[in-house]
Parts: C-alpha cells; structure tokens; sequence
C-alpha cells in the first residue's frame, strides 16, 4: 500500500502531516464556531420569541 | 429599520448558504482527497528529485491559494467600500484566517522541501521572502479586525488597509525581486510546455488545485455565517439591554 | 495649513519629542550595534549603510503615535476635521511636521552616526541623499497607520504591525542605494525606484489616511 519514498521518506511524510493538520485544525476550528455562533444566536432568538 | 442591503442581503446569504454549504463541502472533501491520495500513492518518483517532487501537491496549491485569498479580500474589501454591503465586509474578515493557514502551508512545505532540495531550510530567495511579507500582511489585517469594536468602523479599515496592503503587497514583490535573485524554478504551470512539469505530475496537481478552491469556499460560506450569526446576535443583544 | 504647521512643530519641540528622543534613539542604536557583533571595523563598514537605514526607520516608527494622540485626546482632532481644511490637508500637514522634527535631523545626524559604524567615504553622500529621498515616505506611511490606530488604547505594537510590512520596499531600495554608494557601485536604479515610491506615496497615500481618519472621527 505504501509507497517507496526512499531517502527521502521523511521529508515527504512530515510535509503532508504538518499540512494536513493545519487544514483540519482550521476545518475543526471553523466549524466549532460556527456551531457555537448559531446556538448563541438560536437560543437569544428563543427568549424574544418565547 | 436601516436599508434593505444591511438586513436582507444576509437573510438571503444565509439561505442560499444552507443550500450551497453542503454540497461544496462534499465536493471539496472528495477532490481534496482524491487529488492528495493521486498525487501520494500514485505518482512517479521524479528523476532529480526524487520522491519530494509528491509535496507539490500541496505547496503549490496553498501558494496560489495564499495570493488569491487576498485577492478575493481586496475585490469583497471594495465591494464593501463601494457598496457598503455588509456580507462583502464580512466575507473578507472570515477569509483572512483561511489565506494566513495557507501562506503557512506554503511556506512550511517549501521549507521542509527546500531543506533536501536546496540545503536549507530557509533562504532569502525573493519567493519566500514575499510569501513572508504576506504572511505579515495578513496577521496585521487579522490584528485590526479584532482591536476595533464598532464592526463597521473596523469594516471600513481593514477595507482601506486591505487595498493600502495590496499596493505595498506588489511594490515589495518587486523590491524583493531587485534585491535578490533567486532559487526557485520559473512558471511550473504556464502555457508553455517546454518549462511546465510533466503531465503525470500536472494532472493530479490540478485536481489538488481544485480541491484547495472548493475547500477555500466551503470555509469562506461556514466562517461568514458564524460572523453574520455573531453581528445578529450582537444587535439582538444591544436591543435587550436597551429595554 | 502652514499656522497647523508652525503649531505641530512647536508642540513636538515643547514636548522634547520631536528632535531629541528621535535622535537619542538613533544614537543608542548606532552605539549598540558594534556591542552586539563586534568592533571590527571591516565587519561594521559592510553593515553600515543597512543598520543606519534601520535605525532611521525605528526612530521613525517610535515618534508616529504622537502623530494624532495629543489632538485625538483633547479633541482638537475633531475641530480639525470641521474645519475648512480638508482632511487631506490635516494629514499632509501632519506627516511634514512628522518629517521635519524626525526625518530630516536623522538625516543631518547620519553621517556622524556612519563615523561610528566606520562607513567608508565614498558612502556619506549616497547614505544622506538616500535618507532624505526615503525619510518622507517612512512619515507619510506611518501617518497612515497612526490614523488607522487613533482610537485605540494600547495602538502602539498594533501600529507597528501594521505599518512595518508597508515599509518594505522604501527600506529595500533605501539601505540598497545607502550599500551601493558604500561599495562604490552604481546607484541610478534603486535611487529612482526609492525617489519613485516617495513620490507615489506622497501622492496617494494621504487619500487614504484621510478616508482612515474620518471613519475613526464619525
């Protein structure tokens, strides 16, 4: 499955971790404000209506 | 109660992003991953460079992303000056944390790439050193929008600062490259063949590109929802406490 | 415009700013340099020209937040702006009063600040001329970013940060005429690309300090 990187096996590897977990970091970190954002505005929105 | 540009537009912002939000996000997910796995499992090995010729899939796609997030903030940033429409002001402040992750993916990978490649983890070469400034340029950007309370005040400067930025942005472009020539090979993706990579490399790297892109506007959508969801909030709770 | 002139000049020397501080910190950083990488007189003629052109360009960041401080906080930046004056003329005005009490003395001073970093001889001319075609640029972008930061307490790192990635390329083609000139190198092109940004900037950037400063005044 894995394919021959050969000496520069390292390199590669830490290139591909360090950016994909930069991306899902942001991914993550977007998405939790995103939730927190709506549930704040949900809930305030509930005490106008209710 | 205020124009119909600063209630309206974002009702109907939100509405079309319920719809469009899902299906990009899938989108992204798949050319994303599809182009990364190409890119990592099924490539050759390039004859000089060996297997670090795979990075490519992600430095150059973050690079060109790194440019044209701002780009995009200054075109949204003009928008808002001409237009004075708010989800313009809004989607600018929710892309500039997406360009700066990119910038740093473009300048770690290059490190991390350049360090086999050229012997070094960092050089002065007048490519990195632009993507530096630009990384300067998007943490002062960043830093104005959260110094300011008065959201349009705030609007209003990191739009002046944005097309300001951009100017200096090139001007140093220019410097830089006057000041030191460099490491970096010519166009990889121009029109003309002779200079570009080789298909085997070029195909995947496209689909790498796109999936950058669609990633890029699933995230733009989701963060200016959570910012136009904060401002209503904010003004919902201005109102309570009025009475 | 030149009573606003005469009135920022004064209040920048009475309040010992202007000239001194400025200056003061030149020289610290002039002196200080040698300390951190040696006296050898070969070593500090090659950097010379560049740590003059930095310590120029701090000096210059320091002096900028009083650019618009004292009027924001006695709200004479508010009579300014109904004033017939048009706002451009407020910033223009404010950013030569910036240049004259910081600019040009670093510029008249550099050359005995080049005698301590043993600049070579042929550098003095070039090191000035660069100075003062560059000084007026450092005081019209950073006139921008002290608009931008006026209302904000604790603006001053925020400024710096806004403001030092703008002085990139006057630095680059600065420090670059101001090395050419020590080297005895040809110095046409930098001259005109850093005479060129000054000129560009004077021009335009006022526009938008005064676009900044009015929404900070709304």
């Amino acid at each position: 499955m894995m394919p021959d990187l050969g000496k520069y096996g390292d390199t590669v590897l830490s290139a591909y971790a360090v950016s994909i977990v930069l991306l899902v970091i942001m991914v993550a970190l977007s998405i939790r404000a995103s939730r927190k954002a709506r549930a704040e505005l949900q809930k305030i929105e509930g005490r106008r209506n209710g | 109660m205020g124009s119909i540009w600063e209630y309206a537009n974002p009702v109907k912002f939100i509405r079309t992003s319920e719809i469009v939000l899902p299906w990009v996000s899938i989108l992204a997910t798949v050319t994303l991953i599809a182009g990364l796995v190409w890119g990592f499992f099924f490539t050759p090995d390039d004859y000089r460079q060996g297997s670090t010729v795979k990075i490519i899939y992600l430095h150059v796609p973050a690079a060109l992303m790194a440019i044209n997030v701002w780009f995009m903030m200054l075109v949204t940033s003009l928008v808002w000056l001409i237009r004075r429409h708010h989800v313009s002001a809004l989607a600018a402040k929710a892309a500039a944390p997406v360009g700066i992750i990119m910038t740093l993916i473009a300048l770690v990978t290059g490190a991390i790439w350049g360090q086999p490649m050229w012997g070094t983890w960092w050089a002065w070469d007048p490519r990195l050193t632009s993507f530096l400034i630009l990384f300067l340029f998007y943490l002062g950007y960043i830093a104005l929008w959260e110094a300011i309370d008065n959201p349009d005040t705030a609007a209003d400067l990191t739009a002046v600062l944005c097309i300001v930025g951009s100017v200096f942005a090139v001007l140093s472009r220019y410097a830089v490259n006057f000041w030191n020539q460099g490491l970096h090979q010519g166009a990889s993706l121009s029109l003309d063949k002779k200079e570009n990579v080789a298909d085997v490399f070029s195909t995947p790297l496209y689909v790498c590109i796109a999936g950058f892109v669609l990633l890029f506007i699933a995230l733009v959508f989701l963060r200016t929802r959570t910012e136009i969801h904060k401002r209503r909030t904010k003004a919902l709770l201005a109102r309570e406490r009025l009475g | 415009m030149i009573a606003l002139l005469i009135r920022d000049m004064k209040l920048a020397m009475r309040a010992g700013g202007g000239f001194g501080l400025g200056l003061s910190f030149f020289l610290i950083v002039t002196v200080l340099v040698p300390f951190g990488v040696g006296p050898e007189s070969t070593l500090l003629a090659k950097i010379a020209p560049g740590i003059l052109w930095l310590g120029a360009l701090l000096a210059c960041l320091l002096s900028l937040d009083r650019i618009f401080a004292l009027d924001w906080e006695d709200g004479s930046l508010d009579l300014l702006a109904t004033s017939p004056l048009p706002m451009e003329g407020v910033v223009t005005v404010k950013a030569t009063a910036h240049w004259l009490t910081t600019g040009l003395p670093l510029c008249l001073a550099s050359p005995l600040f080049g005698l301590l970093l043993s600049l070579p001889a042929e550098g003095y001319q070039w090191l000035v001329a660069s100075l003062v075609l560059g000084t007026p640029a450092l005081s019209v972008i950073g006139t921008f970013g002290a608009a931008l930061t006026v209302g904000l307490k604790r603006g001053g790192l925020l400024m710096s940060l806004l403001v030092l990635p703008l002085y990139v390329p006057t630095l680059i083609f600065g420090a670059e005429v101001a090395r050419r000139g020590a080297e005895g190198l040809a110095t046409t092109t930098p001259l005109l690309m850093l005479a060129g940004i000054t000129a560009g900037t004077i021009a335009l950037l006022p526009f938008a300090s005064a676009l900044v400063l009015r929404v900070n005044l709304r």
